[in-house]
């Protein structure tokens, strides 16, 4: 069986599948990374959102030997210990979710604008966002959730995850 | 469907997802639960000879003079302080679970941190019927108030049987009985310790009232949200055990496509295990890219059969009539006064034809279930709004009985009346039976574009009379299969005629938020701003001279009010529109604004604003949040969702070629909640959706002067030819 390694989370696994296999299968399948998920298929719908290097990425559509090199950050990397990432925060405290199941994509790429972004505009917000699909509808929630944790990563001075 | 179902129920079961009524349970016995569960206080419900089937709290299919009780058990109490309760609702995103645990809390006094809700498990909750028509709310909040009631009504006698007092000088309160007169106060568990009691729910326990809530009536945060935060959550698509292997399923190239012959060999050569049941095609295989690709090695000729297409849809549904009754909503005919009389006197006629299309659920989560064997006893994990439904399905798939089957609903991705059926669960469970061991299967979002169901498509023609003063005199209305739920008009009307054509669908369809409800306020309320306009009278006064019942004026008065109906002024390509009804026990005015480009065609949803009433207020912020969520995924089928389909073929069904509302749809949302603390509760899931798609083509009639009759409203923008 072929292998290829991979740095999640800052850990490095090795994982022993076909290197075309989809960076969102090796995390659900092979390392039972289960946060990030399955929506669509075709990087439409946004579920599967990681960080690739600080930068978001579709999983679903992205082959996970081509980011071997890479840090990849999923949804439960992102935490400090117990101590929430302001988003994650923000999105308990807006109640910026029904079912929940886009929340992992919604704060993935949330954190990726807030990393070169502490003010995002409703505007900005929306046109970086609009890849992500929430279907229960909470989209103005989110849009309050991502300026709120702006706000406070401003004001601790904090800079956000990679 | 069942034969045996009476047809005037007091629930409402969702149009074409009926099923019966499991016809056994084996239920744990007393003893059995506290050796489960420890020791402590146990309030159930005992049911004898009750009318069956009903919606909730189990009973035994009639046959036979002497039926044995039968027990469900809603609340435990242990006497380590963990309040246990047991409900067969399940959380697809509605936060009942956060609701529920709200209604117990209030009741028992304790806190609602402690409480810990087991939902949707057919082994150990009392039998439901499902989580659907926005029954949890009236219905099970209602139940576990009265469960824990009962329970701290226990709770306060064997305090005072302990310190042999009266019970009436007894106070509980956050979690404690205590005595003020002498100080005394004992936590729930030490007054449980070492006891095994039962307790009855009584038939009257006063429970607290609106007015003085505590813990209902606020805006408590989603339960185990930081779990959802932090990907900790497992939906069920998420599900694994040791070993497991993962199942796929060969699709027909068309419905109606049946394998005429099969050749597995290939996928057999890979290492997969290769199934070919009757019409099932399937494989599981240790990862799921050797699912998929044995999948691909299996060789099948296909017997298919001409389908109908979306051009020819409205004409089939009209002239493909279905025997059978629509056994939901209002039912099938209604007729008041003489409407052929009235109309031929009216002075003002009307009559228009209005078309809804087939929609898709679009759950983000596809539907999904692990299966697992254990000798001839099957267990699944399956996101489904029916646990029990597909426990009987399974069952039946199998034929074996239903106490070998156990179904368990983790809190699901959403639903939104589209996962009513057990497809997944009995998937994996005929995959995992030939692999001997776990397999888990998920679908495609393809496979749950084509191989579910959709919202049903529907033609109505609503005729109606009215006279110079505005007085609608004759109201005729016929649906042509997109179903009967809240066909009836809310409006004064002595002349009537309202019948429901059930009809033969070309795809197969079921149950949708809002369902049929959706359609028919979308044509009365459409139709009621073409007859205002053409009596030159204002939309708003025109409903109230027309409108007497009082909580429907009051939401569309408040609305009217907070919007500022009349006093809007009018840039250009703007437009505004209202519309609204009553729903499953709840009352919705929906107003709209929007933004008409007459040169590009592009219409903007600018402002909604929805007032809303549905008796007492159970979680102010989680209303809201629906509210919202209802006008957000209302936008898609009011506006661009349609399915398109040809010769049994679905054209559009991927993700990039069906557009659903995203970020940039949205518009700003407005809420005016309504609280009638004197009113009994009811759900928010649904109700918010109806008012939306007729207030947008009445706003766009406003700002325009083009009338669209055909939902969706602007597939490709506002043609103005």
């Amino acid at each position: 069986m072929p292998s290829f390694h991979l740095s999640v989370n800052g850990r490095p696994y090795t994982i022993e599948a076909d290197p075309q296999t989809s960076l969102l299968t090796a995390l659900r399948e092979h390392l039972d990374l289960t946060g990030t998920k399955y929506g669509c298929g075709e990087g439409q719908c946004g579920a599967c959102t990681v960080l690739i290097d600080g930068q978001a990425q579709r999983s679903c559509i992205t082959r996970a030997s081509a980011v071997a090199q890479k840090q990849i950050t999923t949804i439960e990397g992102l935490a400090i210990g117990d101590k929430l990432h302001p988003l994650q925060e923000a999105f308990l405290k807006e109640g910026a979710m029904q079912c929940a199941y886009c929340t992992s994509g919604m704060i993935m790429s949330g954190v990726a604008l807030l990393n070169g972004n502490n003010h995002p505009s409703r505007s900005e917000i929306i046109d970086f966002m609009d890849g992500n699909i929430c279907r229960c509808g909470t989209y103005s929630r989110i849009i309050q959730a991502i300026q709120s944790a702006g706000k406070q990563i401003a004001d601790s001075g904090k800079v956000g995850t990679q | 469907m069942s034969e045996t179902r009476p047809v005037n129920l007091p629930w409402e079961p969702e149009r074409y997802e009926l099923a019966s009524a499991p016809a056994y349970y084996f239920d744990l016995d007393r003893r059995e639960f506290f050796k489960f569960l420890g020791a402590g206080v146990l309030v159930v419900s005992v049911l004898k000879n009750a009318s069956w089937p009903q919606e909730s709290g189990r009973t035994k299919a009639p046959r036979g003079d002497s039926l044995p009780q039968e027990i469900n058990a809603w609340l435990h109490l242990g006497e380590n302080g963990q309040v246990m309760v047991y409900t067969g609702k399940v959380e697809v995103g509605q936060n009942v679970r956060t609701s529920l645990s709200q209604a117990v809390a209030e009741e028992l006094h304790f806190p609602m941190e402690k409480i810990l809700l087991v939902m949707g498990d057919t082994q150990l909750t009392p039998f439901d019927m499902g989580t659907f028509g926005s029954r949890t709310t009236p219905t099970m909040n209602l139940q576990l108030r009265k469960v824990a009631s009962t329970a701290r009504d226990l709770l306060i006698d064997l305090a005072a049987a302990q310190w042999q007092t009266d019970r009436q000088h007894l106070v509980a309160a956050d979690g404690k009985v205590s005595d003020p007169r002498s100080n005394r106060s004992a936590e729930y568990a030490a007054l449980v310790k070492g006891k095994e009691l039962t307790q009855s729910i009584p038939a009257e326990d006063p429970l607290e009232p609106a007015a003085s809530w505590t813990t209902l009536g606020q805006s408590a945060p989603k339960v185990d949200g930081r779990d959802f935060v932090t990907g900790k959550h497992r939906y069920p698509s998420d599900q694994k055990l040791p070993e497991t292997w993962y199942g796929k399923v060969l699709r027909p190239p068309s419905f109606g496509a049946t394998p005429v012959s099969v050749d597995l060999k290939g996928a057999e050569q890979m290492g997969a295990v290769a199934v070919h049941d009757g019409n099932f095609v399937g494989v599981a295989a240790s990862s799921s890219a050797l699912a998929s690709a044995a999948i691909a090695a299996i060789h099948v000729d296909w017997k298919t059969e001409p389908q109908p297409s979306s051009q020819e849809l409205f004409e089939y549904l009209r002239k493909n009539p279905a025997q059978g009754k629509d056994p939901t909503g209002d039912g099938d005919r209604f007729e008041l006064g003489n409407v052929d009389q009235a109309f031929a006197s009216a002075a003002h006629r009307l009559r228009q034809t209005y078309t809804v299309a087939y929609i898709a659920h679009v759950p983000l989560e596809p539907r999904a279930a692990l299966a697992k064997w254990e000798g001839d006893q099957l267990t699944v994990w399956t996101g489904t709004q029916r646990p029990f439904g597909v426990r009987g399905e399974l069952a039946e798939a199998f034929r074996m009985p239903e106490d070998r089957v156990r179904v368990l609903m983790p809190d699901t991705g959403s639903a939104y009346g589209g996962k009513h059926t057990g497809e997944t669960a009995i998937e994996a469970a005929r995959l995992a039976r030939a692999a001997k061991r776990p397999v888990k299967l998920t679908w495609t979002r393809e496979e749950e574009f084509t191989w579910a169901y959709f919202r049903p498509a529907g033609v109505i023609d609503v005729i109606s009379g009215a006279r110079a003063d505005g007085t609608i005199t004759s109201w005729e209305f016929h649906n042509y299969n997109s179903g009967s739920a809240g066909i009836r008009t809310f409006y004064e009307v002595p002349n009537q005629r309202i019948l429901f054509h059930p009809a033969h669908s070309p795809l197969r369809q079921g149950s949708y938020r809002a369902l049929a409800a959706t359609a028919n306020h979308f044509a009365r309320e459409s139709h009621m701003d073409e007859l205002a306009h053409s009596l030159k009278m204002d939309p708003l006064d025109f409903r109230l001279k027309n409108l007497k019942n009082e909580r429907l004026r009051g939401v569309f008065e408040a609305g009217a009010d907070k919007f500022g109906w009349g006093k809007r002024s009018t840039a250009a390509g703007h437009g505004f529109g209202m519309g609204g009804g009553y729903e499953k026990l709840g009352n919705i005015a929906t107003f709209v604004e929007v933004n008409v480009d007459r040169k590009s065609g592009n219409v903007e949803i600018v402002r909604v604003l929805s007032a809303f009433e549905c008796g007492a207020i159970v979680n102010p912020d989680n209303l809201r949040n629906q509210i919202e969520g209802s006008n957000v995924q209302g936008l898609g089928g009011a506006l661009f969702e349609a399915i398109q389909f040809e010769n049994g073929k679905i054209l559009n069904g991927k993700m990039s070629r069906y557009r659903v509302p995203r970020f940039s749809d949205l518009p700003v949302i407005e809420t005016a909640l309504l609280d009638r603390k004197d009113l009994p509760s009811a759900g928010a899931g649904e109700c918010p959706m109806v008012g939306l798609a007729p207030a947008i083509a009445n706003a766009i009639f406003d700002a325009s002067g083009i009338r669209l009759r055909s939902l969706p409203l602007v597939p490709n923008g506002l043609k103005t030819t």
